[in-house]
């Protein structure tokens, strides 16, 4: 049995300086965004496969994902500035050192996942579209090599955010339902 | 029983839970991608063109010649859209003519299916991409209609023609094929790129500055006279014949089409590309391409585009047509296949290279 089943045992590092939970810059980012990246996972694989919805669906995915490549900039100044809640004490260390790396893993995704996305439309000829009539300058020349490079990357990063969501849902469901402790509450809103 | 500090004995319903939601999401990704095969995607219609062609060549309608010239706008559409093309009295262009086939050294002789692409950049920079073909309408009102009808045409190995039954079943289903195949037994073949006609085939809206949408659709009608090209003459003819005629009469002058808007009444079906409206609607002269130059597709200009019909410039709405969008994936496919190969060097013809020995 867990010490902290009865979840008043709240095993924060009180006295660290660190914040309980993340502020509500970061908790509404994290959920808006879960939000966006999930979807927008799906529209990318779904556009390469829908008979119907491609073009509808490239439209989304373009500007969707600038403003997660925006929102993810605005998202990892509020983490350097505020920092993150400490883990409770009784996690192990590797599953500590797997947390924290995961969490920089998933900002370099957000960042370099979209900026491979305009990569690979600049390198392929074809104007990064906001909305009909706005659109981005290119970011890489036109090139077929840089396109095949770009695209590969972007398909390729594309399934491996995918398995790093899923392991980051588990691990927080885990801490939920299972462990029971403190940790999925510092990015909820819910009193406790 | 523990694993790590978890008690499985008192946390297998939590455990459960999560699992279940794992595998629904890992589930869900698989079908969206296509790796279940459970469902026609876009990817179904290039599984079948996987041959031993040279790398680096378009997936279908693999031979051509890359053009370029100017768009001149006769002013008359600019009332009906906004789109800059159909406002700037010259607009540069760069377009691909093709033959209808896979095989991207297919005899001229071969196909009586010829197209034409092109892809505007009026100077706000917005693109707008075409594919034409001498078809003036699609086979059948959905994109999976004309695998079935590929699978349905095919010949039979025993007896060398289409089996009758499978025809009656595709028949059957898609009743609107009746129409094209009866057109296309007695469609002339074309003697000169020069002298053919190029539908758009599928509807698209035009947006004038109110707002306002009209459905068209457009093709392209040349001023050269078409010259039909007929079963003796095609037998003795040369294994380019049309590219090599083309690029003949350009050393002489410029080749010019029409481009001709046809506007739909509001009882015409804007999203079946099998349903041709009646030629008595409205037609309007959009303005004239001027082609003024080919060049070999390995190193011209049009060689590392996709023209992709759904990518329009404002002033434009893509209809609902249904066969228009799954042309946008499949296209994709094409193109992202074939730059891969060109990119990491793997084509050799298709970039004007020679064959390593």
């Amino acid at each position: 049995m867990n010490a902290n089943t009865s979840g008043t045992e709240v095993l924060l590092k009180s006295g660290t300086g660190l914040p309980e939970r993340f502020n509500i810059l970061a908790r509404l980012l994290h959920w808006s965004m879960a939000l966006a990246i999930l979807a927008m996972l799906f529209i990318g694989v779904g556009m390469m496969t829908s008979l119907t919805w491609r073009p509808w669906l490239l439209d989304l995915h373009q500007p969707l994902g600038i403003a997660i490549l925006l929102l993810a900039f605005v998202r990892l100044l509020n983490r350097l500035r505020n920092g993150a809640p400490a883990l409770p004490n009784d996690i192990p260390r590797w599953q500590a050192l797997a947390a924290s790396a995961s969490h920089w893993v998933l900002y370099a995704f957000m960042i370099f996942l979209p900026l491979l996305g305009w990569g690979m439309r600049s390198a392929g000829g074809w104007p990064l579209t906001m909305i009909p009539g706005v659109t981005l300058p290119g970011i890489v020349p036109v090139d077929p090599f840089w396109y095949a490079l770009l695209r590969d990357a972007h398909g390729l990063l594309a399934w491996l955010l995918f398995a790093v969501v899923l392991m980051h849902l588990a691990a927080a469901l885990i801490h939920a339902w299972v462990r029971r402790d403190a940790v999925f509450s510092t990015m909820t809103f819910t009193k406790r | 029983m523990n694993i790590g500090d978890i008690d499985i004995k008192r946390s297998w319903p939590a455990l459960t839970g999560i699992g279940v939601i794992i595998a629904v999401m890992i589930s869900a990704f698989a079908w969206a991608s296509g790796l279940l095969q459970n469902r026609v995607t876009s990817a179904s219609f290039l599984k079948d063109t996987e041959h031993g062609f040279p790398a680096g060549y378009r997936r279908v309608h693999g031979k051509g010649m890359c053009f370029d010239g100017v768009f001149r706008s006769s002013g008359a559409a600019e009332r009906y859209s906004t789109a800059r093309v159909f406002a700037q009295s010259k607009t540069n262009a760069i377009g691909r003519f093709s033959t209808g086939d896979f095989n991207p050294h297919i005899p001229d002789n071969a196909t009586n299916s010829v197209g034409m692409a092109m892809m505007l950049v009026a100077d706000n920079g917005q693109q707008w991409r075409m594919k034409m073909s001498n078809d003036p309408y699609f086979p059948t009102r959905d994109a999976p209609g004309f695998l079935e009808m590929q699978k349905a045409i095919a010949p039979d190995p025993v007896t060398g023609k289409p089996d009758p039954q499978s025809m009656a079943a595709f028949l059957g289903r898609y009743p609107e094929a009746n129409k094209y195949m009866k057109a296309d037994a007695q469609k002339q073949w074309t003697g000169s790129f020069a002298g053919t006609s190029f539908y758009a085939v599928h509807a698209y809206f035009l947006v004038d500055k109110d707002g306002r949408r009209q459905a068209v659709r457009w093709w392209f009608r040349p001023h050269a006279k078409f010259t039909a090209w007929d079963a003796k003459d095609r037998a003795k003819a040369s294994h380019n014949a049309l590219y090599k005629d083309l690029a003949r009469r350009l050393t002489k002058a410029p080749l010019l089409w029409d481009m001709v808007l046809q506007f739909a009444a509001s009882s015409d079906p804007v999203d079946d590309p099998s349903q041709p409206w009646p030629e008595n609607r409205r037609q309007v002269v959009a303005g004239t391409l001027e082609v003024q130059r080919v060049f070999d597709q390995t190193d011209g200009v049009c060689r590392d585009i996709n023209f992709d019909p759904t990518r329009i410039p404002v002033g434009m709405v893509l209809s609902n047509d249904p066969v228009l969008a799954t042309r946008a994936g499949i296209y994709a496919h094409s193109y992202n296949a074939r730059l891969r190969e060109i990119g990491y060097g793997k084509a050799t013809t298709a970039v004007g290279k020679k064959a390593a020995q």
